[in-house]
Parts: C-alpha cells; sequence; structure tokens
C-alpha cells in the first residue's frame, strides 16, 4: 500500500487523542447512529437476507478458490468488449500505469468518481506530482479534497464533518479549485449539496478524462458496475473520451446473474437504501455512448499475500458496504483516522495489516483496535468473521509465524513487547496440563485474595490499566465440587 | 516476467492449500433466497412501483395510452422548460399535444449545449418494484446515457404492467450486460452529509415516471 499514512502511531495513541476530541464523537455518534437503526429497517425489510448474506459468501469464496482463472476469463472479455487489460502488482506499478494512459491522452486534468483502490494507492499525490490534477467528484471526497483532510470512512470519507464544518471548508476553499461557493451559503445540507453540484459542473462538461474504481466486475461478459448516488459517477463514467478503472482483483464475480445477490446485499447494507439512487454497468466500450478509450487497471497490491493466509483470506470477500463501522463501538469512540489507513474500522483492522503487513508500528497495533464484541460480524452482507481474523492476527503477531509477502514466504518474528503475555500464557498452559498444580493454585489464591492488588505490577501493569481484575472467590469451583458432591448434598 | 504473470503465479501460490473442484458453478453456490419477495399479483406490483419510486421522491403519475401526450405536455409546462430533449426513438405521439421545442439528441451534441436543456422524455427497459427502480438501456426510447444525467428534469414513461417486474433477480434476467445500462431510483441523492439523506446532487433533481397502461 501507499505511504499516504507513513508515520502513524500505533492505534492506542491516536485513539486516545480523537477520543479527547468532543466535536469528533459528538458527529460520529450522530451519524453512526443515524445509519444503524435504518440499515436494520433495510435488512429486515427481505425476508430472506441470511439466505441472500449466504450465497453472497459462497459466490465470493468460490470465486477466491479460483481467482486465476477468472482474472483471465475476465480479461478476455473485456478486451473482446473493446476494453484494455493492464496488470498492476503494486500501488507504484498502478500508478505509472495511470499516469503514463493520462499522459498519452495530453490531458492534465482528471475528474473522478469516489474509489477506495486509488485512495488505497495514492494515485491523486502520484497524478499531481507529475503536473495532473485530480479532481474528485463525491461529496465527501470533495469536502476531504478540499479540506486538506484524511478520510475517515469507507462510505462517507468525511464522516468526521459536521454541516457547519462543511459550510466553513466549501465558503473558504472552492474559489482556489473552481467555481466559489455561493455568497452568503448556509449550513442547511440542501445548499451544501447545490454548491457541490455548481462548482462542480464546469469540470464534468469540460473533462477529457475520468478514472473510477469499481464495486464489481463480471468475468463471464467482463461487465463493470459503479454503484453511487449522487450521480457525480455517471458523469465521469459517460462524458470523458478516456475511462480509466482501477479495480482490485478480488473485485471479480463469475457471472451475471450473481450481482442479483450483491445489488439486493449492498444498498441496504451501506446506505441503509433498497436500492442507491444511480447504478451504471459497462462492458467495454459502446458505439457513441460514452466513452471511446476504456482501460482497466487490476491491482494487486497485497491482495494475494492476503490470499494466502487460510484464516486472513476471508476478508477479500468485502464488498466495502461499511456496516461493519457503523456499528463497531470503538469506531465510533476513535474515529476512522486513528486507523491510519483508507480502510478504517473492523474491516480495516483486519484488511491493512494483511495487506500492508504488520512492519510498521501502526499495523501491527491494528488487530488489537478491537473489544471482540462481535457487532461487525452479525452485518457484515458476507459474513466475513472479523472476531476471527482479529484473533488470528494478534496470534501472529504475538507468536511470529509464516505469512507470504509480495508473493514470497517469509517468517515474521514474535513481537516485541508481548513476552510477559508469552510467559503467562507459557505458565498457564503448564499449570492446566497439571490437575494438582491447579487445585494448588487455586487454592493459595483463595485463601489470600484480600491481600490481591487491584493492579497488576510490572510487566501486567499496562493490561490491568485498562481492565478490572477478576474477583477471587472465596472457595475454588472444584473444593466446592467435592464437599457438596457436585450439590447433590444441598449444601451451600 | 510481466506483472500479469507475477500476480497469476503468486495467486496460484496462495492457493496451494485449496483443493482443485470442478463443480460446475451453477452447482457451486446455494442460492436459498427468493426470486421475489411477496408473489404479489400484477396489480399489486405496479402498485408497489408506485408506492417505492414515490418513497424515494419520484413523482409518479398514471395515464392511459390516450391521456400520455397531454400528461407530458402539462409536466413540461409545469416544470417551465422551454426545450425539450428527446431520444432518437422516442414515439412520436408521446410529445403529440405540443409543448416546448425539441430537441433531438444527436452524436455531435456537446455536454454543454444537453447542459442547456432543462428537461427529457424517455422510456425505460424495464421498472422494478421492489426497489422503485427504472433502467435504462440505451434503447431507441431511451438515447445515449447523458441526455437522461445533464438535464435537470427527467420523464420516464414506463408501460404497465409489460416492463415491470417484482424483484432484482428477474430484472437481471431481462437485461443485456452488453449494453451500458442505468438503473435509476429517485432522483440524485447523497447521504455524505452527516448521513442523512439529501435529494438533488449532480444528476436530475426532478424524476417523474408517468406509468402508462390500461384503458
Amino acid at each position: 500500500m501507499s505511504g499516504t499514512f507513513v508515520g502513524m502511531p500505533a492505534f492506542p495513541v491516536a485513539a486516545r487523542e480523537a477520543v479527547g476530541d468532543g466535536t469528533l464523537r459528538a458527529n460520529l455518534r450522530h451519524a453512526t447512529h443515524t445509519i444503524r437503526a435504518k440499515r436494520a429497517n433495510a435488512v429486515a425489510e427481505v425476508s430472506d437476507w441470511a439466505a441472500l448474506r449466504e450465497a453472497g459468501k459462497q459466490i465470493k469464496d468460490h470465486t477466491l478458490r479460483r481467482l486465476d482463472d477468472y482474472l483471465v476469463q475476465l480479461e478476455e472479455a473485456v478486451t473482446a468488449a473493446g476494453g484494455v487489460v493492464h496488470w498492476a502488482a503494486d500501488a507504484d506499478e498502478a500508478n505509472r500505469i495511470v499516469t503514463a494512459l493520462v499522459k498519452e491522452t495530453g490531458e492534465s486534468e482528471v475528474v473522478k468518481v469516489k474509489s477506495m483502490a486509488t485512495q488505497e494507492i495514492g494515485l491523486n499525490e502520484a497524478l499531481e506530482a507529475e503536473g495532473i490534477r485530480a479532481y474528485e467528484t463525491d461529496l465527501a471526497e470533495l469536502i476531504v479534497q478540499l479540506g486538506k483532510d484524511r478520510p475517515s470512512h469507507i462510505l462517507v470519507p468525511a464522516i468526521h464533518r459536521n454541516r457547519g464544518e462543511i459550510r466553513d471548508i466549501f465558503a473558504r476553499e472552492m474559489g482556489e479549485w473552481g467555481r466559489a461557493a455561493p455568497e452568503g451559503l448556509t449550513d442547511t445540507p440542501a445548499e451544501l449539496a447545490e454548491a457541490a453540484r455548481l462548482h462542480l459542473r464546469e469540470k464534468f462538461l469540460r473533462a477529457k478524462v475520468g478514472i473510477s474504481g469499481a464495486n464489481f466486475m463480471v468475468a463471464e461478459t467482463g461487465t463493470l458496475v459503479v454503484v453511487e448516488s449522487e450521480g457525480n459517477g455517471r458523469m465521469c463514467l459517460t462524458l470523458p473520451e478516456t475511462l480509466i478503472s482501477v479495480v482490485g482483483i478480488e473485485k471479480i464475480v463469475p457471472t451475471w446473474r450473481d450481482l442479483e445477490v450483491f445489488l439486493q446485499t449492498l444498498p441496504r447494507s451501506s446506505t441503509a437504501e433498497r436500492m442507491n439512487p444511480y447504478t451504471s454497468t459497462w462492458t467495454g466500450t459502446s458505439d457513441g455512448d460514452g466513452p471511446r478509450v476504456f482501460h482497466l487497471v487490476l491491482l494487486d497490491n497485497g491482495r494475494t499475500d492476503t490470499l494466502a493466509d487460510e484464516v486472513g483470506r476471508q476478508a477479500l470477500r468485502c464488498i466495502r458496504c461499511s456496516a461493519c463501522l457503523n456499528v463497531c463501538p470503538v469506531y465510533e469512540r476513535a474515529g476512522g483516522h486513528a486507523y491510519g489507513s483508507v480502510y478504517p474500522g473492523p474491516i480495516g483492522a483486519i484488511l491493512s495489516p494483511q495487506l500492508r503487513g504488520t512492519a510498521s508500528e501502526i499495523d501491527a497495533s491494528l488487530p488489537y483496535a478491537s473489544s471482540l464484541c462481535g457487532a461487525c460480524y452479525e452485518v457484515c452482507p458476507v459474513a466475513i468473521d472479523i472476531p476471527e481474523v482479529l484473533v488470528h492476527l494478534r496470534e501472529r503477531i504475538a507468536e511470529g509465524g509464516e505469512v507470504t509477502r509480495e508473493g514470497n514466504k517469509v517468517v515474521l518474528r514474535p513481537a516485541k513487547g508481548h513476552a510477559a503475555e508469552r510467559a503467562a500464557m507459557r505458565a498457564a498452559r503448564w499449570a492446566f496440563a497439571r490437575p494438582g498444580v491447579l487445585r494448588a493454585g487455586q487454592r493459595l489464591a483463595s485463601r489470600t485474595r484480600r491481600l490481591h492488588p487491584r493492579s497488576l505490577p510490572g510487566p501486567g501493569r499496562a493490561w490491568s490499566a485498562t481492565r478490572d481484575l477478576p474477583p477471587v472467590p472465596a472457595e475454588p469451583f472444584r473444593d466446592w465440587w467435592q464437599r457438596t458432591n457436585g450439590g447433590k448434598d444441598g449444601a451451600k | 516476467m510481466s506483472s500479469r504473470e507475477r500476480i497469476l503465479g503468486r495467486v496460484r501460490r496462495a492457493l496451494a492449500d485449496v483443493p482443485r473442484d470442478d463443480t460446475p458453478y451453477e452447482r457451486a453456490v446455494e442460492r436459498a433466497y427468493l426470486r421475489e419477495h411477496g408473489g404479489l399479483g400484477v396489480e399489486a406490483t405496479v402498485d408497489l412501483l408506485a408506492e417505492n419510486l414515490a418513497d424515494y421522491r419520484a413523482i409518479v403519475h398514471r395515464a392511459t395510452e390516450e391521456e400520455l401526450p397531454a400528461v407530458i405536455m402539462r409536466l413540461l409546462a409545469e416544470h417551465g422548460s422551454p426545450y425539450v430533449l428527446v431520444p432518437p426513438g422516442l414515439p412520436p405521439e408521446w410529445l403529440s399535444a405540443g409543448g416546448p421545442t425539441r430537441v433531438d439528441d444527436r452524436a455531435e451534441s456537446t455536454p454543454a449545449e444537453l447542459d442547456g436543456v432543462a428537461s427529457v422524455v424517455t422510456g425505460c427497459a424495464v421498472a422494478i418494484a421492489e426497489t422503485g427502480t427504472i433502467v435504462l438501456d440505451g434503447g431507441p426510447e431511451q438515447g445515449r446515457r447523458r441526455i437522461t444525467l445533464i438535464p435537470d428534469h427527467h420523464i420516464c414513461v414506463v408501460r404497465v404492467p409489460d416492463q415491470v417486474v417484482a424483484s432484482v433477480p428477474q430484472a437481471l434476467g431481462r437485461l443485456d450486460p452488453a449494453r451500458p445500462l442505468t438503473w435509476i431510483s429517485g432522483p440524485s441523492a447523497t447521504s455524505d452529509i452527516e448521513l442523512d439523506r439529501v435529494e438533488g446532487v449532480h444528476g436530475p433533481r426532478t424524476l417523474e415516471v408517468v406509468l402508462v397502461g390500461g384503458e
């Protein structure tokens, strides 16, 4: 992944700062609670939700198990329909390909549809370095771009901003990028949306190059799908002469029919709508309608490394709906920036450390950015067991082990700072395997319970700083069982 | 080695633990979900379409074939449009009641020219009742994708019940993936400000759907 977030402190440090920001917490609480209830209603409307979720999971799993075949099939179909397919092993290669394609057109500006993949590779910065200006056209991306900010949510990158802040950013910055905000702009959402409409329209009408991602790619037909709300996607996909789509290799579904599952589950999970306002599908190029040139850049950038992990590969089922962010108690309090990645929240906590590896402080801390409450798994429309992957990644970080990086197997050493945890686990393993030792230990703990401190000394202090130690009972369970004959004697 | 070979090689190595499974795709995925929800009759399905369109702020009208030209003329007049954009194969009788000046979409029409036209009238390929969606496939009554995008007022005629299906799975079965498709559910909208839905961003801010059919 790109270096956009290089130098991020570990999650606990970043989160502590965010939690202290009252405005941020209020904004996040308001937004996530608004969408939570709506999503629940939208899901409750369809009686076969569980079956749709299971089918979505199976379609994605099946595709991943034969990803090589489907990639080749997709390439053939896109090529046959008039598109050109490029392959990018990492972010740098993808950026080089896109930059060269834009330069070939002779243009120095592009309009962009909101796309996680291009965020992930830091495409805007790479284009800027080559003198090409990329205009974000999704409302929330525009807010982030104008505010010189970072995205903090998958669906609504400016979720950390309230309407008053958005008004200020528009009034202050729009003039720098093009048409200025109307005089006397207020903070009503309708007026803010109108300001964005006016500001971007001139850019859409003159744009010669559009850049997008895609929500789905259909292997059998070579069709790409973009799901959106505002119409900015339609503008970028149909008005320019050249369209470049950068898409992660895991976005494939085998057949046209498979869309019947995801076009039901994605909008309801994402914006809590029966259907999002606009969905565009296109297959290569069409005579007289839309771009004359279509390029598809297939992006790996850590996805095949993720695929190599038997437990972690399920993260590649993700359809980027963001339902897991909206229900997560940790995300609600810490906000998206603390995750140090364009993929925040529970899915980010399992995706970023797999796509980027766990060499950096932030990536090594992400699997711990969770209380393992399981709400993310409950709402996931493709049933990714996020808690399972979190625990798996924690074990990997604490114990070390084999992982794949850039296609090569490497052995990770156990992380520093987990020595006390490992020692405690070793001791526990030893004691649990020896009933006599366990009994003696439990009795000792019970008899000395008045002397126990409220927090642990030494290396255990950090652990007990955020947790209460469990109270030790006056009598160990095993002693009680023996004394009362398993409770049959009626004695207390 | 090309990046294509590199990526495909990485995929194959990553899947070394996965046993080869040659189950045909039709049987590989369990599709226990419903083909449609509710099993409504024809009339109730059309009513549901009207209800769901209106729920996402499309304005719904009903008309017979005979009434249609007058309804379209009235809607254009109410919007105050001096010009109306029409796709190449729009049935001429739809605009036979007069009204604003017709602007025919031509291949050489630039986006800026289209921006000067306030309204557009089209047909559709299929409409989905359960989600309140109309789908355009670029057929002669619908035209290029851009003509239903740039004008601020879109009047879409749906033939009921022929063009109406209950569900998303049924709609996909009727559509040709080789054609560029636009699925429209209400006027353009955004949830980007505090995750609250607001109608009206870049696409048409007024979507009027005329359900035409019956006596």
